[in-house]
């Protein structure tokens, strides 16, 4: 019989990588504000997978709205916005 | 008229079912003769009056309107035997293979079927593709012996393009066919992506055809007077013919055999009636030998429905010819030729303020320029000027809110057009400037947007028809508003060839004029201004120098300072010291050190274009380009400019060196070579041995190349100094006008390595190049090194390796031009309609945001400083010098 290898991968913290940008939930208060300025509902915002690895990691619902903050080539830094959306 | 948004929640494609099409015709077709003797089409026949209007003052037999707006209606034909949609022939076959002979079932157990159903549910939640997962059920059921369900044991079916299916050397009948799709449960049709409300599999054989109304095939009457029937309505003859036949020789109890024959030749009409160019199927022809367009064909590829009459349309009002330059015409306008002025109308309202004027044109009439073409009625009925008798009775009834089509005249905006259009700049606004001939004419500084030469280049012209289209093209898309290019933030529209060595030339340290060239010289490029004082008085004669007529066209207050194209990239940059000239300074719009070359005005690179455009404004750089192109051109036309082999002349000595450098190469690729078969070549990391020999050997000899090029520039410079004449390919290439270093080096001193995907050559024999080599082989010469200049020219050997090169370089551009097409269109379908906000967003048509800050940064890069959003240095010197003063 063959023996199968056993690899063990240590847990990594997804969040603290170089490329994963930082991503936050929005309170209520702040989500109502977005979309009140961006004069659009919840549909119209860019979407996130509720089993995306960083959704999941801060623990965000489906519905939540989460803030992205990037680094960006052309503005340094750069907001973006996405619901949180089951399959 | 008001307009109730409505939005499109999806599309459902499903199959006809025979009930269907039974209940949406109104005739059935049973006779396949069209018209009687009197030419009146026959009830029952194809063209049967039930079926639509196409002749003007009839009414519909079915609906009772007339031709415009009866949509038409359908017919249908009632086919003896069942026949297999083509279109569906290969869908049949994976279904047949997957299903029980006798049961009808899927060939997998019940949890099997489940499993891909819970699947399938998913998918289609989620809005993934269905394909993948029915075309894995396809293949599990299709290994399958026996069913699990009957236990019935399972023959191999074959399937013989394009519609037979054989089953263990039995062939399948469509009726047979028919029979086991019917079987098929529901359930098990749903597992297999049908969604059986609108499409059962046994629809897939047909037992009824719908026949299409006569709208969508009308007869043509030719002018003989002969009625000439649509390519459909021959092939439903074709059809109805068979079927009539095969009805007759079942009724009359023929031999099995007849029958099959007739029923495979209704299969064959009713294939190549839905796709005439079906592989295996010889494709029915017209009696002139022409292949039919059937149904498929209509639709499909460039000259189909989708891609010529949806996707893109033909238009009016619109001109193309061949384009010629002209550098006397502003960059904004275009040269049209009075024969396309008098084809091409803009339409004007008459008002009482303009009646007088307007009457002018309707006199002059089509023929004479400027007349119009058309007047229109406020009803808008309109009378064609070259069919109206009396002019003055016409002039008379002419009143405000009337419409003239007058001719194109001067000053009107057009848009024009070169394709492949692919950006913004392939679609600019011109004023228009009517001229004799028959081409049209452009300044040259607007062929880098275009991409357009001369060497037979055709453009296309629009003459814009209303007042809100006018104003958009004129403030958004003309040309000066264009000069600066969104995709780099500098200028696009500029100097090239002549405008850059002419400018080169004529600012170059000691070249001066007296007061009478310099007074031509301005009033050629139109420039209004005072001389200033001379540079110099010589035996009392007033000299100005070039670089003094050349600052009379920049703005007064203009500073400046950038390094010219011609800058050597010296270690320490003497600055304004520069012996060279090639540091431009230009203090107060006085162009004080360095010579103008690409880096000026020229289109891509110009940094003195740049500045003008952003602190001055379009209408000072279009002004400025215009007189430049005047100015220099006339200055290079008067001087003489030109290039000839002589150019490429290289003093013994500099031969000499070349040809030393060379067989040191070669003898340095010898001792690598050797190095490598006594195993002492070092290797370099990540490489294999036999790489690292490959790209030492290359390096060394485009290190070889490299040097023989600066060898013979520098002989070059130096015979130009000697025989104080300048080589104008070198001033071409070095201005940045036309041509690059390698160019010259390639001519004059060698070509150099020829390549194939970037490795020396090594296709051909085994173990060598050509015969002419042994095996084994890898010198310099053997692998598609060109000693040789293009001038003294290349043995045939080198010509044979240089061959292999320029071949993949022709087929690369071939493929990448294919291949950008498409990425390009795939992209605008994408894109087009996405649009920035009035803060900031970009959003789609549904609202949804794509970006929340177009481009993160929300900047508009033809408004940066070449894409960057700040440039400190250049701000810094720019007060430092405000400081100064
Ligand atoms: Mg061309
Ligand atoms: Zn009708
Ligand atoms: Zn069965
Ligand atoms: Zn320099």
């Amino acid at each position: 019989m063959r023996l199968r290898k056993v690899v063990r991968l240590r847990r990594v913290d997804i969040s603290k990588h170089e490329l994963v940008p930082k991503h936050e939930v929005l309170s209520e208060e702040e989500a109502r504000r977005l979309l009140e300025e961006l004069n659009i509902s919840r549909g119209q915002l860019p979407k996130i997978l509720k089993n995306d690895p960083m959704v999941q990691k801060i623990k965000a619902k489906v519905g939540d709205i989460i803030k992205i903050t990037r680094k960006s080539k052309t503005a340094g830094e750069s907001v973006y916005y996405r619901v949180v959306v089951g399959e | 008229m008001r307009i109730i948004p409505k939005k499109v929640e999806g599309i459902k494609f499903g199959l006809l079912s025979p009930e269907m099409i039974r209940k949406m015709s109104e005739v059935k077709i049973v006779t396949a003769d069209t018209y009687d003797e009197d030419g009146y089409p026959i009830e029952g026949g194809l063209m049967d009056p039930r079926l639509g209007v196409v002749d003007p003052g009839l009414r519909c037999k079915t609906c009772g309107s007339r031709v415009g707006d009866c949509p038409g209606h359908f017919g249908r034909i009632e086919l003896a035997r069942p026949v297999i949609h083509v279109g569906y022939a290969k869908l049949i076959n994976k279904i047949l293979r997957s299903i029980c002979r006798a049961c009808g079932r899927i060939l997998l157990p019940e949890e099997k079927i489940e499993a891909y159903r819970q699947e399938l549910r998913r998918a289609k939640r989620i809005g993934k593709s269905e394909e993948p997962i029915v075309e894995d059920l396809f293949k599990a059921a299709r290994v399958v012996k026996k069913c699990p369900h009957c236990g019935e044991e399972q023959l191999d079916i074959k399937f013989e393009k394009p519609t037979t299916f054989i089953e263990d050397k039995q062939r399948l009948s469509p009726i047979d066919v028919r029979e086991r799709l019917e079987r098929i449960t529901d359930t098990d049709a749903e597992v297999m992506g049908f969604d059986v409300a609108v499409a059962r599999p046994e629809w897939m054989v047909l037992t009824v055809l719908p026949v299409p109304p006569v709208t969508v095939r009308p007869s043509i009457t030719l002018e003989s007077g002969e009625r000439s029937e649509d390519d459909l309505t021959h092939k439903l003859v074709d059809i109805i013919r068979i079927n009539q036949r095969l009805e007759e020789n079942i009724e009359a109890g023929a031999p099995q055999l007849i029958i099959e024959d007739l029923w495979e030749l209704l299969q064959y009409h009713v294939t190549t009636y839905f796709n005439n160019e079906v592989a295996g199927v010889p494709p029915a022809r017209h009696r002139s030998g022409r292949p039919l367009k059937t149904l498929a064909q209509r639709l499909k590829g460039k000259e189909g429905r989708f891609r010529s009459n949806l996707s893109g349309k033909r238009v009016n009002y619109s001109a193309r010819t061949v384009i010629s330059p002209d550098p006397n015409l502003s960059i904004n306008e275009v040269g049209v030729p009075e024969l396309i002025a008098r084809e091409l109308t803009i339409p004007v309202i008459v008002t009482p303020m303009n009646i007088e004027h307007v009457k002018k044109f309707v006199r002059n009439g089509p023929r004479k320029y400027p007349g119009a073409n058309y007047v229109e009625r406020p009803d808008g009925a309109r009378l064609s000027l070259a069919r109206v008798k009396n002019i003055d009775e016409l002039l008379e009834k002419l009143e405000p809110g009337w419409k003239v089509h007058r001719h194109l005249i001067d000053g009107d905006i057009v848009l024009f057009n070169r394709q492949p259009s692919l950006h913004r700049m392939s679609i600019m606004a011109h004023e228009v400037r009517v001229l004799p001939y028959k081409t049209f004419r452009l300044n040259l500084c607007v062929c880098p947007p275009y991409n357009a030469d001369f060497d037979g280049d055709e453009m296309n012209l629009h003459a814009i028809q209303g007042q809100e289209a006018r104003a958009e093209a004129r403030v958004l898309m003309r040309v000066q508003e264009q000069i600066l290019s969104p995709r780099f933030g500098g200028p696009i529209i500029g100097g090239i060839h002549d405008h850059i060595s002419g400018a080169y030339l004529f600012t170059q340290p000691g070249v001066r004029f007296t007061r009478e060239q310099a007074f031509h010289l301005l009033y050629a490029s139109g420039i209004a201004k005072p001389l200033p004082e001379p540079a110099y008085v010589e035996d009392g004669r007033e000299y100005y120098t070039g670089k003094q007529i050349f600052s009379l066209l920049l703005p007064e207050d203009l500073d400046l300072t950038y390094r010219a194209k011609v800058c050597r990239k010296c270690e320490v940059c003497k600055e304004e010291a520069c012996e060279y000239d090639a540091y431009v300074v230009i203090r107060n719009g006085r162009l004080e050190k360095g010579v103008m070359d690409e880096k000026s005005f020229g289109a891509f690179a110009g940094e003195l274009l740049d500045r003008i455009v952003k602190d001055y404004g379009t209408d000072k750089a279009r002004e400025f380009l215009d007189s430049v192109t005047k100015l220099v051109i006339n200055f290079i036309t008067w001087r003489g400019f030109s290039t000839g082999i002589d150019d490429e002349d290289l003093p013994r000595e500099a031969r000499e060196r070349i040809a030393e450098i060379l067989e040191e190469a070669d003898r340095k690729v010898m001792e690598l070579i050797r190095a490598y078969n006594e195993n002492i070549l070092e290797q370099l990391p990540g490489r294999t041995l036999e790489e690292t020999l490959e790209m030492r050997i290359m390096q060394v000899l485009s290190e070889a190349r490299d040097k023989t090029g600066e060898i013979a520039n520098e002989y070059l410079e130096r015979e130009e100094r000697r025989r104080k004449h300048e080589n104008s390919a070198r001033i071409m290439a070095v201005s940045g006008a036309r041509g690059s270093l390698l160019n010259l080096t390639q001519m004059a001193a060698c070509v150099g390595q020829q390549a194939v995907r970037g490795e020396r050559i090594k296709r051909g024999y085994s173990g060598r190049t050509l015969p002419h080599f042994k095996v084994g082989d890898i010198s310099a010469s053997a692998k598609g090194f060109v000693r040789s200049s293009y001038k003294q020219g290349l043995s045939p050997l080198e010509f044979f390796f240089h061959n292999m090169g320029g071949r993949e370089g022709l087929v690369d551009t071939a493929v990448r031009t294919s291949q950008s097409g498409y990425m390009q269109r795939r992209l605008i379908n994408a894109l087009q309609d996405l649009k920035v906000e009035y803060d900031s967003t970009v959003r789609d048509t549904r609202g949804v945001i794509v970006e929340f800050r177009h481009g993160e940064d929300g900047a508009d890069p033809s408004r940066t400083d070449w894409g960057q959003m700040v440039n400190v240095k250049k701000i810094v010197q720019r007060y430092a010098r405000k400081e100064a003063a």
